[in-house]
């Protein structure tokens, strides 16, 4: 496969040359000119060619017979026995996804014979079924187990999507078992439809650090899989007593699965209040100036009943733990209110924000970008304001 | 003694990438390109445990040719070894295909104990590769660690994870995939020696041929994921910027804020 230019049709408009986000094409005598080595055929060019003057041949391969997948499956992520949100946000896109393509939702629950109490949630969630996956070594996510279980039972059932939320283990687990299934892999999605004539899973994500999107397909393999950001779709109304189809299933998971032992789990104690699922957070940035600054982060969120949250610099100093925080190397969040304090608002920052409800901008340069995702704006110093704010609250509370 | 590979990636740096308002396009004059800074991480990891535990650390990368600078940036670290593994053919690859060609590599390069990546790299973002070379190679994955402590006569490992709100201890035998998040060490500097050395070396450059690599899991046409469409996001609104003196200004956010039930 390659690409070219076709010499006749190419007028020099350069649009492809302002188009290519990785600065592969170049002017030549008043044609485009594509640097194959820069180049990584990511279709940025094509799009933007006015004239059809670029071609991408690709030898198309005859797969395998794909007709026979059917269904939206969703992994239904626990920890510590409990269903964790992203899994009811992915049955709420999930619901969408199978009434356009005419096909079942489900759901895949895996755990220890206890956690079959979760399943009645997945269905009042709207999962038509729930494949619930038992076995005393499933208890706690562990790669090689979940990816044994969760091969054989694609490779039975036979979904054409299977959604998993973009955790740190829904990417460990993804991540192997699309290999091993053979099928293709969106990390981090943010936005899912299915393309109306193919009948294909659109998978939009950010790339280049949240600078651009991009839209990716997995035309010729099945399933389509995809890791889904959490906080970014939203649940279905719960339906409390709703039924659905339970599939038992009990996987074989031989000796070589378990040859990574899970020894000990580490609480982090100066997380008081859980980000992801916090409905307040405040976070501290940069302008806090040095560690014991974040004490006043700290008595903000108590007044409120926040959590706190960190920008990635102060995090990189070391002011806080990285449990702490928010971006695009950390933890996507979108609480009902999100108070950002000495945060300037790099890209990587707002990705993982942005989808907040009330968003306030603490910060004394006018310019900083974080202003222009704010609900409500200050320009001003933090050392002034937080106090000030915290004082206010406290005294409204009684 | 430990055989150690580490696999970087050349990514620009996205942190300097800014999009251009006029155009909607990203502005890519005087970005540079660097060792992603996650896989710095990687090969710092690496060096350490060459200090305590002897050996021998070979950096690999896939990629264009001047992708060998990445190279050049590990040997100025101290690596012993570096491998670029490069070709037309390669183009194009998902992430499915890129650990397909790093695995390929590494079953070429021989002995191994611990093959570490950085957790993401900072343009794709996907964290798929590194699981993606331990499926290849059938071998356990560590993801998102910390802390790596490894008993070589036992031949294992204890590795602590970076998890959302936790941290996990593990143990895995060798030879293992691990990914390091930056939290695990401060990468050293290049030293000036190691710039000398970097510049003399001549980048061994391996193609699909020399890794025997079947061409249908190759490049685009290996990668299951196809991008249809790239595109800026668009730009964000501002909000209400609040005017008046400190006092009001506090007092005006609160009441909006109690306006919207939320405080």
């Amino acid at each position: 496969m390659s690409i070219k230019v076709i010499l006749d049709k190419c007028t020099g408009c350069t649009l492809c040359v302002k188009a290519c986000p990785f600065a592969a094409i170049t002017m030549v005598d008043r044609v485009a000119v594509i640097d194959l080595d820069a180049c990584t055929l990511c279709n940025a060019c094509i799009e933007s060619c006015k004239f059809d003057a670029i071609e991408i041949e690709l030898e198309k391969e005859s797969s395998t017979d794909i007709s026979h997948f059917k269904g939206v499956w969703v992994f239904a992520e626990q920890r510590e026995e409990k269903v964790q949100n992203v899994a009811y946000e992915l049955l709420g896109e999930g619901r969408k996804l199978a009434a356009d393509l005419k096909t079942e939702l489900a759901a895949v629950l895996c755990g220890s014979d206890k956690i079959e109490e979760e399943a009645g949630h997945l269905f009042a969630y709207g999962a038509d079924k729930v494949y619930l996956v038992t076995h005393p070594e499933l208890k706690h996510y562990k790669t090689l187990p979940y990816s044994r279980a969760l091969t054989e039972l694609i490779r039975t059932h036979k979904p054409e999507i299977f959604l998993l939320g973009a955790t740190t283990t829904g990417r460990d687990l993804a991540a192997r078992l699309a290999i091993r299934v053979g099928t293709g892999l969106t990390a981090d999605c943010t936005g899912l439809s299915i393309d109306p004539e193919k009948k294909i899973l659109q998978q939009t994500r950010p790339a280049f650090g949240g600078n651009i999107m991009a839209t990716i397909i997995s035309p010729n393999n099945r399933p389509q899989m995809a890791t889904v950001r959490p906080k970014v779709f939203s649940k279905s109304p719960k339906k409390e007593g709703a039924q659905g189809q339970l599939i038992k299933y009990k996987p074989v998971i031989s000796e070589e699965d378990l040859t990574v032992k899970l020894l000990e789990i580490v609480k982090d104690e100066s997380v008081k209040i859980n980000l992801a699922e916090a409905e307040i957070i405040v976070s501290g940035g940069r302008g806090l100036g040095e560690a014991k600054n974040f004490k006043l982060i700290e008595e903000l969120a108590g007044v409120i009943g926040g959590a706190v949250g960190a920008s990635r610099a102060t995090v990189d100093a070391g002011w806080i733990s990285p449990h702490h925080q928010v971006g695009q190397t950390g933890k996507t969040v979108a609480p009902k209110l999100y108070i950002a304090c000495g945060i300037s608002g790099k890209i990587q920052h707002l990705v993982g924000m942005q989808n907040s409800d009330t968003i306030v901008a603490i910060n004394k340069d006018p310019d900083a970008p974080i202003f222009k995702v704010a609900t409500y704006g200050i320009v001003g110093d933090l050392f002034e304001y937080v106090p000030l704010l915290t004082k206010k609250l406290k005294e409204l509370r009684g | 003694m430990m055989d150690l590979i580490v696999c970087i990636k050349q990514v620009p740096d996205t942190t300097e990438v800014k999009i251009n308002p006029e155009t909607n396009t990203l502005v890519r004059e005087g970005v540079p390109s660097i060792i992603n800074p996650f896989d710095e991480n990687a090969i710092e990891t690496a060096l350490q445990l060459k200090e305590q535990h002897g050996g021998k650390v070979t950096v690999i990368t896939m990629g264009p040719p001047q992708a060998s600078e990445a190279l050049r940036t590990a040997i100025a670290m101290g690596v012993d070894e570096v491998v670029l593994v490069s070709d037309r053919a390669f183009a194009g690859s998902d992430t499915w295909a890129t650990s397909y060609t790093l695995a390929q590599t590494i079953k070429k390069l021989g002995n191994f104990d611990l093959i570490l990546c950085g957790k993401q790299a900072i343009d794709g973002d996907t964290a798929q590769v590194g699981p993606g070379i331990a499926e290849w190679l059938g071998i356990p994955q560590v993801t998102f660690a910390v802390k790596i402590d490894v008993d070589v006569d036992r031949r294992r490992s204890k590795i602590e994870r970076l998890l959302e709100e936790v941290n996990e201890i593990v143990e895995t035998p060798l030879p293992a995939v691990v990914s390091v998040v930056k939290q695990i060490n401060e990468p050293r500097m290049p030293s000036l020696k190691g710039l000398m050395k970097a510049k003399k070396t001549e980048i061994k450059t391996l193609n699909a041929e020399a890794i025997a690599a079947d061409i249908k899991n190759l490049g685009l046409k290996g990668s299951p994921t196809q991008v249809v469409r790239i595109f800026t996001p668009p730009p964000k609104g501002g909000g209400e910027i609040l005017q008046g003196e400190t006092a009001a200004i506090a007092d005006s956010l609160i009441s909006k804020l109690r306006e919207r039930k939320i405080v």
